[in-house]
């Protein structure tokens, strides 16, 4: 099978410009400045995955870097959220579907049979793109997955710090025992960020996120997903290009051909997929010429 | 702003971009000779007329602003419109230089020029080559051309040299020059300004097709 063509890039002979981000002013944040990643959170190696006889996705390598922002993008179809969702190995959840390669996170395969897959998505945590607390007050579905593991320690003092990494203590702390479905909508996907960030997650994984959400709600989680990003891996898929380019520092572009298999076209750091992508056919999406 | 019309009105502006190469172009020609001919009507005409070269920039400014705000754009759709914004930046100032040229013509008043003109001439020949061949480059994308530019730079530094040379020189055999020969001495200057001008266009160019903006003018002057 065709592996995916990824150009190593030459040194730019400007450097790129530092990023404009609210939060990279006030955290002191750094966003990765050159293409080579020495630092992998999660390394996937020839992923490919069938539903039934119906290949979805095809020999994917890629490294996604430690703490850091990554996109995934692509027109519909490509496999992003597929792919995504095998980096939690939410995918086992569907009947039929089989994979090859190998997903390390860390220096673990987490395809291998011998990982539980609760443990993994306990470790890979995910945001999803509606928001969906539990018909439980706020303070519940934040100790939620803590009380699942059998966590022995102070759950307010953990639902509080979750809530405030979040950013949405503020807003919640005088009705911690209200319904989490009585929140906004931009409210009630900080609360499912703070529900993932209470089982102290190593990665997020984002599939996305803001599609259901108002600009400023929007707003709220990207730079939120910067915040974040100085203690997690968060990998976010979505259908905004404008998002992608605000939040990552690295972009990674699939598409799926005729035969509707969805491959990696190219992966960079943000910048330079945005303003001078290598692939004709990165130009074409992210120029709005098709998808 | 739907995708098809965004691309006509970027055909557009790139269209724009060539018709004010095209007028900088012509003022750089009318200066020299009025220079030459001693032209005192057409080197007013060349002062005048660069106000109306000052609004096309600022109406392509403009332009450029509204396609930025109002699409987003990215990739190759980006890098042309910040492509444009630094030539168009670099026509106009080119345009300042050739009403310069027609300013210094006026100044001099018709006097009989106080050194051979045949090295100015030749600068601003090589000159408005090097502009026309940047914006060929431009338009056609062409890398190769626009490196070409780059080099032909150093020619025109060359005959910079040469001039000044040779005006110092006629100011140290004949002092009574030494006004006339200055005028001239400003002329050289502008003129190398204006082949500075296009090679910075051509970096743009090279921007424009590879996302690098490389640094072809390293001129002494």
């Amino acid at each position: 099978m065709t592996q995916p063509h990824i150009d190593t890039p030459a040194t730019p002979h400007w450097r790129p410009l530092s990023r404009s981000r609210a939060s990279a002013a006030t955290q002191g944040a750094v966003g990765a400045e050159t293409d080579e990643i020495t630092d992998a959170a999660i390394e996937a190696k020839e992923i490919s995955l069938w539903y039934g006889s119906a290949q979805a996705i095809g020999d994917i390598t890629l490294k996604i870097e430690r703490h850091r922002v990554t996109a995934l993008i692509g027109p519909s179809g490509c496999g992003k959220s597929t792919f995504l969702r095998c980096m939690n190995r939410m995918n086992d959840l569907i009947p039929s579907v089989r994979m090859t390669g190998e997903l390390f996170l860390d220096d673990q395969n987490i395809l291998d049979q011998s990982v539980d897959p609760v443990e993994l998505r306990r470790v890979v945590g995910m945001v999803f793109q509606k928001p969906n607390p539990f018909p439980k007050s706020v303070y519940d579905n934040v100790a939620f997955g803590a009380r699942i593991n059998g966590y022995k320690g102070n759950y307010d003092e953990l639902v509080q710090h979750a809530l405030e990494r979040a950013a949405l203590w503020d807003e919640v702390k005088d009705k911690l025992h209200t319904s989490g479905l009585a929140l906004s909508g931009g409210q009630q996907q900080r609360l499912c960020i703070a529900r993932a960030l209470a089982v102290n997650p190593q990665v997020i994984l984002m599939d996305e996120p803001c599609s259901a959400l108002d600009p400023i709600a929007t707003q709220r989680i990207e730079d939120l997903m910067r915040e974040l990003a100085e203690d997690y891996t968060i990998v976010v898929v979505t259908h905004n290009m404008q998002q992608a380019a605000r939040v990552s520092d690295r972009t990674a572009f699939m598409l799926a051909r005729e035969d509707r298999v969805g491959r990696l076209v190219e992966y960079g750091l943000t910048e330079q997929i945005f303003t001078a992508p290598r692939d004709q056919r990165t130009e074409a999406y992210i120029t709005g010429r098709f998808g | 702003m739907t995708l098809t019309r965004f691309n006509r009105e970027l055909t557009v502006l790139e269209a724009d971009v060539l018709e004010l190469g095209a007028m900088v172009d012509r003022q750089i020609d009318r200066a020299m000779r009025a220079l030459v001919d001693r032209d005192i009507p057409l080197a007013r005409a060349v002062i005048r007329d660069d106000g109306e070269l000052n609004r096309a920039r600022f109406h392509l400014d403009n332009v450029c602003l509204s396609l930025l705000a109002q699409n987003a754009p990215y990739a190759g759709d980006l890098r042309l419109i910040l492509a444009v914004l630094g030539i168009v930046t670099e026509l106009e100032r080119a345009g300042d230089h050739a009403e310069g040229i027609g300013r210094i013509v006026v100044l001099i008043a018709g006097a009989p020029p106080a050194a051979p003109l045949d090295e100015l001439a030749e600068m601003a020949r090589r000159a408005r080559r090097m502009l026309s061949d940047a914006l060929d480059a431009f338009a056609r994308r062409d890398p190769e051309l626009a490196y070409r530019v780059g080099r032909d730079d150093d020619g025109v530094d060359a005959l910079y040299d040469r001039a000044y040379r040779t005006l110092v020189d006629a100011m140290i055999a004949r002092p009574s020059a030494v006004e006339g020969c200055t005028r001239l001495l400003w002329v050289s200057h502008n003129l190398e300004r204006i082949a500075d001008r296009s090679t910075n266009i051509a970096e743009r160019v090279v921007f424009l097709v590879s996302g690098t903006l490389p640094q072809m003018n390293v001129s002494s002057h």
